[in-house]
């Protein structure tokens, strides 16, 4: 235990910040995953996979010499079409089963696309250099890369513009519709069929976002999937399905969380603080969520 | 009961078959010597499994060109069985099991990865086969006593060793202070190892000493104590990861460091993915092509780059070249113990003493390579931003001078 970061109040704002554009990041990936948990009541364990695979379009677009940054407007276009096909080749056959169908399901899907990336951008880990600066703070005792600053703000303004078309557009209606009550949504008119596969290609396409902008902060790799899903689980699992400031409080608060215990428990015991987290979250839950479908706002 | 009888007839049936199939076909056959190896060709680490392949293929063609192997008073040549471990150690056992015993295999080369090696000796020990390993520098693997396993490569903890001992130099024999972060698997840890050896020799002292985890994308809070404390060295293992994390996050938050060494700097292709913000960076490499060794089946270093770039269209990384000598050291001692019997070419393998282009080659007790230093080359760009590794210690091969200290970021 080394507890340096709270004897150098410096050191304290760095990890509050880091932790905090971290966390917005974290929030969005979470989003698309509390949309298609409470729509389709499907728990998706391939989250982190799709995120990966967004990483690597924005990728490619800089091999290619095209700026990463636009990879956070490809990389979603694209995503989506994917998250559709995902959704008519597999997930609309268990859809209306059992939870522990759908993720057996996703899980099967997560070590598909891991199989699929390596095979086809090959075991290296790669990373799109944005070029950003630094911005400095109090007197160059605080260090911001603008990369962070930069996937923190795309965050945010994404996070921004998907609630406002789920409150005004017809799609966006349908399908709060749809996650309220699917059956009278039906009677009414409205084709869940066609509302799950755009909930689950937008889902898709929030976690090409997150990809590429991961791309550009940290760095990719076909088997790194699986810590950005446990954390929006987790994220998801503290805020509840319907809750979006919630979602966007509770993914800063767990970035935080993570730069903390990075400096108190040090760095190899990041990972494991989150799972360790999620367990006592569930105990202290109780599973109240698992089963149940509740409203989106 | 008649139940029953289907299924021991089923079982007889399927006995009866398993032990008609397991036909050995024996490791000389007419004039080929045939080889084992599981390699990792798909997985996590399937690229440096490739280069390990490119390795010991070109070493094949190179050594069957050129007049095989002569035993006996008889040429034979060189073939290899591949088999595909997936990266993973369980699969690794049980494709060396498969190549003893279902292939007939008395002659193995290695995996890639300390790892993997680590899962398949056991198994090469067990039938007494001997293995020439090219790719697995954990210092474990040579303290377990094992008799029939030997690597061409030096061990992990001498990886950077030297660049301790050059800190130290250059501070006037005074120790240093070391900051140091290194992923929790076998080969960083060992890599560890060394330079806590190191540090204690010279009168050094350890402040930061963080583990990085299995899934490291992001090392700010180790870089953060680095800006506070200002160590004389940072020292990052990590594998490709640790090396691209370490040198994305040192550009953007501008930490100065004197000196910065690393593992894996090839590997991760650290000049090309991050250009000039790699300058100075220090790298571990067990060879480079600017080494002045030689024989007669490469020529030079260099002679072997040319002629490995023309055949797969790309440099190749210290993992290839290890991985071709190994093929060397087994014709040297099949040659020498002018017999296919495994205990004499086991013999005759722990008796090695040769150059190869790769560097000098003799096997201690244990079985690890003795007489080959590690290089430490840093990259240097020129104006245009263009970078290259150049090797700078130790001095015998140096074709560049050290930079020393790294010029601050305010400064660039």
């Amino acid at each position: 235990m080394d507890f340096m970061v709270f004897q150098y109040p410096m050191i304290t704002i760095q990890a509050c910040l880091d932790g905090i554009l971290l966390g917005v990041l974290f929030a969005l990936i979470a989003y698309g995953m509390a949309l298609q948990w409470g729509v389709m009541n499907i728990i998706n364990i391939a989250q982190g996979d799709l995120v990966i695979l967004g990483g690597y379009i924005a990728y490619f677009m800089y091999l290619y010499g095209i700026h990463p940054a636009w990879g956070v407007i490809v990389s979603p276009i694209i995503m989506y079409f994917v998250g559709v096909g995902i959704y008519k080749l597999v997930i609309n056959k268990v859809v209306d089963r059992d939870l522990f169908i759908s993720i057996l399901a996703t899980f099967g899907i997560s070590i598909l696309f891991m199989q699929l990336m390596n095979f086809a951008f090959g075991a290296d880990v790669v990373l799109a250099n944005s070029g950003y600066g630094t911005t400095f703070l109090f007197d160059s005792n605080v260090v911001l890369p603008n990369s962070k600053i930069f996937s923190a703000v795309v965050s945010i303004v994404f996070a921004i513009c998907l609630v406002i078309y789920m409150k005004k557009s017809k799609l966006g209606r349908a399908i709060r519709a749809t996650a309220q009550n699917a059956r009278a949504a039906k009677i009414l008119g409205v084709d869940t069929e066609k509302v799950y596969a755009a909930t689950f290609g937008i889902n898709a396409a929030l976690c090409g976002v997150a990809g590429a902008l991961i791309s550009i902060t940290f760095t990719i790799h076909p088997y790194m999937g699986l810590p950005y899903t446990i954390r929006s689980f987790m994220i998801v699992i503290v805020a509840g399905l319907g809750n979006l400031p919630g979602v966007a409080m509770s993914g800063m608060g767990l970035g935080v969380f993570e730069e903390f215990a990075d400096y108190i428990l040090g760095t190899e015991f990041r990972i494991g603080s989150v799972f360790l987290l999620l367990v006592l979250i569930l105990v202290y839950r109780r599973f109240k969520l698992s089963r149940k479908r509740e409203y989106l706002k | 009961m008649k139940i029953n009888k289907i299924i021991l007839s089923f079982i007889s049936a399927v006995a009866i078959l398993l032990s008609t199939s397991v036909v050995s076909f024996a490791k000389v056959v007419g004039d080929k010597i045939v080889l084992g190896a599981a390699i990792s060709l798909t997985g996590k680490y399937s690229s440096n499994g490739v280069h390990t392949q490119n390795g010991y293929n070109m070493a094949v063609d190179r050594i069957n060109s050129m007049g095989g192997v002569k035993v006996g008073g008889k040429t034979y040549k060189f073939e290899i069985i591949y088999y595909d471990d997936e990266s993973n150690p369980k699969r690794a056992a049980q494709l060396a099991e498969r190549l003893i015993s279902q292939d007939g295999v008395e002659f193995m080369l290695g995996p890639y990865s300390s790892g993997l090696t680590k899962a398949i000796a056991p198994v090469t020990e067990k039938y007494g086969v001997p293995m020439v390993e090219a790719n697995g520098a954990s210092r474990s693997l040579f303290t377990k006593g094992y008799k029939y396993l030997f690597a061409v490569l030096a061990p992990a903890n001498l990886y950077l060793d030297v660049a301790i001992r050059t800190a130290v130099e250059l501070n006037g024999g005074k120790g240093v202070r070391i900051a140091q972060a290194f992923e929790q698997d076998a080969f960083s840890q060992d890599v560890r190892l060394g330079i806590l050896d190191a540090a204690k020799e010279t009168g050094s002292e350890i402040i930061i000493d963080d583990k990085l985890p299995k899934e490291l994308n992001d090392m700010a809070a180790t870089l953060v104590k680095v800006k506070q404390m200002k160590p004389d060295v940072l020292v990052v293992s990590g594998h490709t990861k640790g090396a691209l994390t370490a040198i994305r996050q040192i550009a953007e938050m501008k930490v100065d460091v004197p000196m910065l060494a690393m593992t894996h700097c090839d590997a991760a292709k650290l000049s090309k993915q991050h250009g000039k913000n790699s300058q100075y960076a220090l790298c571990a490499s067990q060879w480079h092509k600017s080494l002045t060794y030689k024989d007669k089946f490469f020529g030079s270093g260099m002679k072997y780059a040319a002629d490995f770039e023309k055949e797969f269209k790309y440099d190749p990384p210290y993992q290839s070249a290890e991985s071709s000598a190994a093929l060397l050291v087994f014709k040297d001692a099949f040659e020498r113990a002018n017999s296919f019997d495994k205990k004499k070419v086991r013999d005759a393998l722990a008796a090695t003493n040769m150059q190869t282009f790769y560097g000098n080659i003799k096997f201690a007790e244990g079985g690890q390579n003795v007489d080959k230093p590690m290089v430490l080359f840093q990259v240097m760009c020129d104006g245009a931003g263009k970078c290259e590794n150049k090797v700078v210690a130790p001095l015998k091969w140096a074709s560049a001078k050290l930079i020393h200290p790294i010029p601050k970021w305010s400064d660039r």
